[in-house]
Order: structure tokens, then sequence, then C-alpha cells
């Protein structure tokens, strides 16, 4: 592997596991083990134990840190409770995306979790953007994520009490003696939790982890097919900087009082696309055959004009056919709207289609006593 | 009967004037998961080293190039409804198409079996 690619935590335990490691958001990562689609089939129905620790981690304080947050991402952040995450977006002061991220208030500051490929940006970008407040990458920090409907009886077992957590509440456990902050959350639509820890201890938790029959090691192969299933866009593919969360779908993540008071970055485009409606927008669609559509095909209307582009697309190995994510001209993105789709030269049918493409599987209440 | 491969993974077996293409073992372990296969129909007219036919695993779509020149005689419809086919027997039932040569002369550059496990082995 080339120099300039580091290496994570759990490098040579994934080399041990068989991962075959490619680079990625400039570390060594597995892309696979025994095959994504096994690897796929596995979280929907075990327990996956991925490893994340390419992302960046920041703990963010200061003096009004909440309203201070709340001038660059859209969502409700004041009245967030301790412990508990929001999916939110950090924004240019056009309306464009920077970064999809994870936020949770963890007693005086916020916990924010960004993505590998964008996380040195996001750190300049809120430097400069709010230096009234600290900053901390927590690069010594791993991060694991372990996914899908038996992920917490194994959890469970070695972190107790997790069970007691619901889909987007953190807390602080013991897991195999070492202390962890865990969430229950992840990126494949399925009840599950991602464990942020030293990453000195990365390799004895991913151990411990996978002496449960019940959970197998997945790559990134399988997460990027795990989170098209489950309708979750991908940074850098089907979001970017010229892209809104109106046209990108994401209008949940910006909460009720922020749509009335506004107040971040973008306000005057964001509310006015509320209002009027974006002019693309991002939909799921399903092709007709078996052959994926890729990110990069082109959407062309009947007399063969560019109205969208394909931003992500493969084979969904739990429906067993093409399915993938668009943008397109507003007036076709209804659910049932045929699509002509263009790929190197060939051109296929594709049609809108409702997300996720599986249905989520979050626990939101209660504890789950089996 | 002679087998041989090319550098871009697709091996063809020649019997008398007729030759079967695929891809190699060592193709499709580094293709993952195949979900699509097309092949080239029957009567189809191909070049050495054009695109003859795709074939795409959950990851990334692959060209697979025609190894030497000739007209296509046969199709293998299994590998387009069971593109799994390819992974688990990618030199034998995973076959493509068959072609009748055009020129015997062009498989003289090719790699025997040998040189080619030895050569992929070293990817």
């Amino acid at each position: 592997m080339a120099d300039d690619v580091l290496t994570l935590p759990l490098d040579a335990w994934h080399r041990t596991r068989g991962g075959r490691m490619v680079p990625f958001a400039g570390y060594g990562m597995p892309v696979q083990y025994e095959g994504i689609m096994a690897e796929h089939l596995w979280v929907r129905t075990s327990a996956g134990l991925f490893d994340v620790s390419h992302m960046g981690q920041l703990l963010i304080t200061g003096e009004g840190v909440d309203r201070a947050l709340e001038t660059l991402l859209p969502g409700e952040l004041q009245k967030l409770g301790d412990g508990r995450l929001r999916y939110s977006l950090l924004l240019n002061e056009a309306g464009g995306i920077v970064d999809d991220l994870m936020a949770t208030r963890q007693g005086e500051g916020f916990y924010v979790v960004v993505n590998g490929a964008t996380k040195h940006g996001d750190i300049a970008y809120l430097r400069e953007k709010l230096p009234q407040l600290q900053i901390d990458y927590l690069e010594e920090r791993a991060l694991l994520a372990l996914q899908g409907p038996k992920a917490v009886e194994a959890l469970e077992k070695l972190a107790p009490g997790v069970s007691e957590l619901v889909f987007m509440q953190a807390g602080r456990f013991s897991i195999d003696g070492i202390d962890a902050w865990i969430s229950r959350s992840g990126y494949t639509g399925e009840d599950g939790f991602e464990i942020s820890l030293p990453g000195t201890a990365a390799e004895q938790i991913a151990e411990a982890l996978l002496a449960d029959p019940l959970v197998k090691p997945i790559g990134l192969g399988a997460r990027d097919s795990l989170r098209l299933e489950a309708g979750l866009p991908l940074y850098g593919h089907d979001l970017d900087e010229q892209t809104t969360p109106v046209a990108a779908d994401l209008t949940f993540a910006i909460n009720k009082r922020r749509k009335e008071e506004g107040g971040f970055a973008g306000t005057e485009r964001i509310l006015a696309e509320l209002r009027d409606g974006p002019i693309n927008k991002r939909v799921g669609f399903t092709v007709e055959g078996r052959q994926p559509v890729r990110e990069g095909a082109r959407v062309l209307d009947g007399e063969g004009n560019e109205v969208g582009k394909v931003t992500s697309g493969g084979f969904s190995p739990s429906l067993q056919q093409p399915i993938g994510m668009v943008f397109v001209a507003s007036a076709l993105s209804e659910v049932g709207t045929t699509l002509t789709l263009e790929q190197r030269g060939k051109l296929f049918t594709a049609t809108v289609a409702p997300m996720p493409f599986v249905p989520h599987h979050y626990v939101r209440k209660g504890a789950q006593k089996s | 009967m002679s087998l041989y491969f090319t550098k871009e993974h697709e091996w063809i077996r020649v019997e008398g004037d007729t030759a079967t293409v695929g891809i190699s073992n060592h193709a499709q372990q580094a293709l993952g998961d195949i979900v699509f296969a097309e092949a080239p129909q029957a009567g189809r007219q191909l070049k050495k080293g054009e695109e003859a036919a795709v074939v795409e695993s959950v990851k990334a779509a692959s060209d697979v190039y025609s190894p030497v020149s000739g007209e296509v005689v046969e199709t293998n419809d299994a590998i387009a409804e069971e593109p799994a086919l390819i992974n688990t027997d990618p030199e034998g039932e995973g076959w493509f198409f068959k072609l009748k040569l055009a020129d015997p002369a062009e498989l003289d550059g090719l790699m025997d079996e040998g040189a080619y496990r030895e050569w992929s082995s070293n990817l």
C-alpha cells in the first residue's frame, strides 16, 4: 500500500481476518472479507461489525455551543436532550451541504461524527466560523459499528445496559472492561450501535465481539449496499456543496422552530426552496432487468436532453434487483414516474421508487426484552 | 484442445476451429459477487481485443474483450439467468460465448495456462 495511505488501529486485525484492503478517505480500509453479498445479507439477518474509524470524531464545547452550532446546522440543538443524537447537515452560506453528520449532546458539549473524507475541511470550517468554540478532534479514538437485528443481543453480553438505549440515544458504557461511548444508531437501516472507544482498545473489543458466532466482520462494500437499500445518502456522491437539504430530500433534518426562525447558513435559499419546491430532487429508482445503473449515469428526456444524474446505484442484495438514487427535475420526482437512464451508451428504463427500498428496523421505544 | 489466457484475464479454449471464451478464476475473485452478465449474440463478428461482453459485480462493471477475432456461434444463456455461475465455475459452466476462429495465428500471442497462473498470482 502506498506510503501516503494512513493506517487505522485495526489495520493488522483486518488483514488477519482476511479483509481485502483498499485506500479509502486516505486510509487503508477493508472493502470486503468473505464477499459483499454474503456480508450484506448477514447484517440483515444477524449482526455485522464495521470498522469506521476513518470517520471524524469531534468534541465541540464552549459557551452557548448549541446556539453557535445552530448558525451552521439547521437542526434543533437547543432542545436536544443529554445523550440524544440528531442527524444534521453542516451548511455553507449558499445553503449547500459541506457535510452530513451526527451530533450528540454530551454533557456540556456536543460529540459530533463527520465523514472521513471531509473531516479536516469540516474542522477548519467550524474553527473559522465559530472561533468562540473549542473544536477537539478525537483522533486517538476508534469507531466501531455493530449492526443488525441481533446486534443488541451480542452487544448486551459485553456492554450490559445498552439494550435500554432507544434509536438515536447514547451513553457511557463499559464494554469488556473498556470505557466507551455507545449510541443506538447506524448507517444500515437496521437496529444497531456505534461504539466510540480508545484506538488502543479497538483490537480487544473487535476480538471480543467477533468471538460471538452472531457477529461477522463487514467491509465497506456491504456498508455501501446496505445504506443504499436504506435510502441513506452518501456524502461526496449524493450530497455535495452545491446541493441543499431540500434538494437532497433531507428536510426532516430542518426542525420546525428552525423553519420558522431561520438563522442558519443559507436560510434564505433553503426557506425559499421549502416554500416553492427545489428545482431538482433526490429520489430513489429501480431498474428493469438485472444490470446495475451506477453513479454518473444520465437521465434523458424524450428529446435526449439531460434532465438528471444518478448519484448512487448498484445491485440490491436483499431485493435482487438494481436500485439507486438520482437527482431529477422536480416534475419527474413523483413515485411511479418512468425515467430513461443512459450509461455507457446504453438506455435503461427506470421507475421512481419510494425510499427506503428495504424497511428500516429501528428500535424507537423501550428496551426489547426477549 | 488448448487453453490460453489474456492479460485482461479472459481464457480461451480451442477445439479445432472453435473457441470457448470466459473469464478466469482470478478475474471472478477480483470482481466479487457477479450479478449481471451479457454475452454477445450468435452471428456477431468480433475483432481481437474488441469489447465482447459485460460482467458486473455488486461493486463494479467490467468489460470482457474477445481474445481473438471470429464470428460468435453460441452464447451461454445460463450466465444471464444465473450470473453467480461465473463465480462458482468461471472456467467451466460460467463460459460466455463460443466463436469460430478467423485467424488461428492470433493465438500465438496469448499466454498458456502455466504462464498465466504464475503471472496472475503475482498481481
